[in-house]
């Protein structure tokens, strides 16, 4: 997609009005993500059943539209799911984002795989990934209430 | 009258009329002069300097010591001996902070710096203050940028042993006190280092006249390759500073368990010196001395005021650093209100304009003045000039400004 048709269709959307932007009541988890070099910051917040479904995420803070609209995406798609799936789907977006992964699996991502584009912006990976980030810090190594650095990758 | 066009018909990268480089204050292009200067030390007279006795390696000394000369005229030193090349202003500065200030600075000792500082000029300071227990004491600007004079006075106590300021601000612009800082500081008993990383690229430096005690800068940013840069230093200075590198080429005589140290310069250039780079950072010099920094200075100048005439246009604009066009040394930083300086230039770099957006390596600007002048994010994006941009591109620049708002959703 064109960058400028990304922006237009998808991020500034998400960026604008985003669905997931608040803070929630009672999180079970909750988590700062930052990314120092460019000053996106983000608090992700998740409640998870007691068989690990995520039943509700939010997420607040301030940064570029990529990083917030990810955020955003990335809820739509791992609300109702399980843990592992939510996992797996961290791990399908960031071969996305770095021309790693197979793309017959990003269908899964739904409208987060429009940010496919972003690997061909290696200076915005970064952004993109933030969400996924500090979401997989939370579930796969149960880090909460610590912040979650994507710099030095 | 500057030809633009006759200038830009040197720099083989400036070809393609597709791309506008307003990123100059990060790097600067170089001139076929310049390229050529260092292709031809390796195609004629490569070998190692100051160690072989015979023709090519005579030659490359020749060659590197007519370098050192160059910028020693280029800057009014003296003395080529007060001239040391390092790779870039950021070791410059260690070096200053190695040896001098780790020697120099005790315990209760107080260093002023500026909140405007590059990382670079920070750091170093960091690190000697932390090893020593001594002070680092902040001089913070006005809201338009300006660190006035009578700030600088009343930061200076009897414990100052360093004054370490920028030149020009990478961000903001001419807004330190340069010009009187040595006659304050000196009379503390201190000594003024300056950052000319922004400063020596875009005016004519004296620095006899400035009687700064250091001054350090890249040659990347002024026309020069990457990888070599200066510091300047007074030579009572650097005879009784110890070396901070050591090991080949800055020795005199050495024993199982002793050395003594080569003369000035070449005590503080330890190992094979670069260079093919001096040459080509000399060759800079001499093109923009060519090209004269009365011209240099009002090309940026006519420029910025471009830029900043057509961003008063824009009311969702806001604009960092001195009113006075003249104070920008070819720097103009701003926000887009709503809008995230990455947002801004990635959608700039889809119109092929080449800005930066982030932090600028100076963290605490960017949260000074996301303090002081309530900006949304803790970054800024910053146009930055040089005398081989013309006055079409900077049309472009803010043609292409007035759609971003709009490109990014608003
Ligand atoms: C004011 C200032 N000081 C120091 C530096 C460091 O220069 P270099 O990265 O070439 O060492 C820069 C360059 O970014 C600068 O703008």
């Amino acid at each position: 997609m064109e960058l400028k048709d990304l922006y237009r269709e998808i991020v500034n959307e998400h960026n604008l009005h985003p669905s997931h932007k608040g803070d929630m009541e009672q999180p079970s988890m909750i988590l700062n993500g930052v990314n120092p070099s460019c000053g996106d910051d983000i608090y992700l917040q998740l409640k998870l059943d007691e068989n690990d479904m995520v039943v509700d995420g939010m997420f607040n803070g301030s940064g570029c539209a990529i990083s917030q609209a990810s955020a955003d995406m990335m809820l739509d798609v791992i609300i109702g799911k399980s843990k592992d799936e939510a996992l797996k789907l961290a791990e399908t977006f960031m071969g996305m984002v770095r021309s790693t992964a197979d793309p017959s699996e990003f269908e899964a991502l739904e409208e987060a795989a429009a940010l496919e584009s972003i690997a061909h912006m290696p200076a915005r990976v970064k952004c993109a990934t933030l969400g996924w980030k500090t979401m997989q810090r939370m579930l796969r190594d149960g880090e909460s209430e610590t912040p979650v650095s994507t710099e030095n990758e | 009258m500057l030809d633009v066009n006759a200038i830009r018909a040197d720099f083989p990268i400036l070809q393609d009329p597709r791309y506008v480089y307003f990123d100059n204050a990060a790097t600067s292009q170089r001139p076929r002069q310049v390229l050529e200067a260092i292709d031809s030390f390796y195609r004629t007279t490569n070998a190692n300097p100051l160690r072989g006795l015979y023709e090519w390696s005579v030659g490359a000394t020749e060659a590197y010591e007519q370098a050192r000369h160059t910028v020693a005229e280029h800057v009014n030193a003296k003395e080529d001996c007060e001239i040391i090349f390092v790779r870039n202003a950021t070791e410059a500065l260690n070096l200053v902070a190695y040896s001098y200030a780790m020697t120099n600075v005790q315990e209760g000792d107080e260093i002023v710096v500026t909140v405007l500082e590059h990382h670079s000029n920070l750091l170093p300071w960091q690190m000697v203050a932390d090893a020593k227990k001594a002070k680092l004491i902040f001089l913070e600007p006005q809201e338009d940028g300006i660190i006035t004079e009578e700030m600088l006075k009343s930061a200076i106590t009897s414990k100052t042993k360093i004054v370490a300021m920028t030149m020009v601000s990478n961000v903001l612009g001419k807004v330190t006190p340069v010009a009187n800082a040595a006659k304050l500081v000196h009379a503390a008993g201190a000594v003024l280092v300056l950052d000319g990383a922004q400063g020596v690229p875009h005016q004519a430096v004296d620095v006899q006249k400035l009687d700064c005690d250091f001054l350090s800068f890249s040659g990347h940013k002024m026309l020069g390759p990457m990888g070599i840069g200066a510091l300047y230093a007074k030579k009572a200075l650097l005879e009784k500073m110890p070396p901070f590198l050591r090991g080949g080429e800055m020795i005199e005589y050495v024993t199982r368990n002793s050395a003594t140290y080569a003369e000035l310069p070449h005590k503080f250039e330890a190992g094979t010196v670069n260079a093919a780079d001096a040459v080509g950072m000399a060759a800079g010099i001499k093109y923009l001395q060519q090209v004269g920094f009365e011209e240099i200075e009002a090309q940026e100048q006519k420029l910025v005021s471009i830029l900043l005439e057509g961003m008063k246009q824009l009311p969702y604009v806001q604009v960092y650093g001195p009113a006075d066009a003249a104070l920008h040394s070819g720097i103009v930083t701003f926000n887009i209100e709503g809008c995230h300086p990455h947002d801004i230039s990635t959608v700039l770099d889809d119109e092929h304009i080449a800005i930066r957006a982030g932090h600028h390596c100076a963290q605490p600007l960017m949260e000074y003045l996301q303090e002081k002048c309530h900006m949304e994010f803790r970054a800024t994006a910053r146009a930055s000039v040089y005398f081989y941009n013309t006055e079409e591109e900077a049309h472009r620049f803010i043609d292409a400004m007035g759609k971003i708002r709009k490109w990014l959703g608003f």
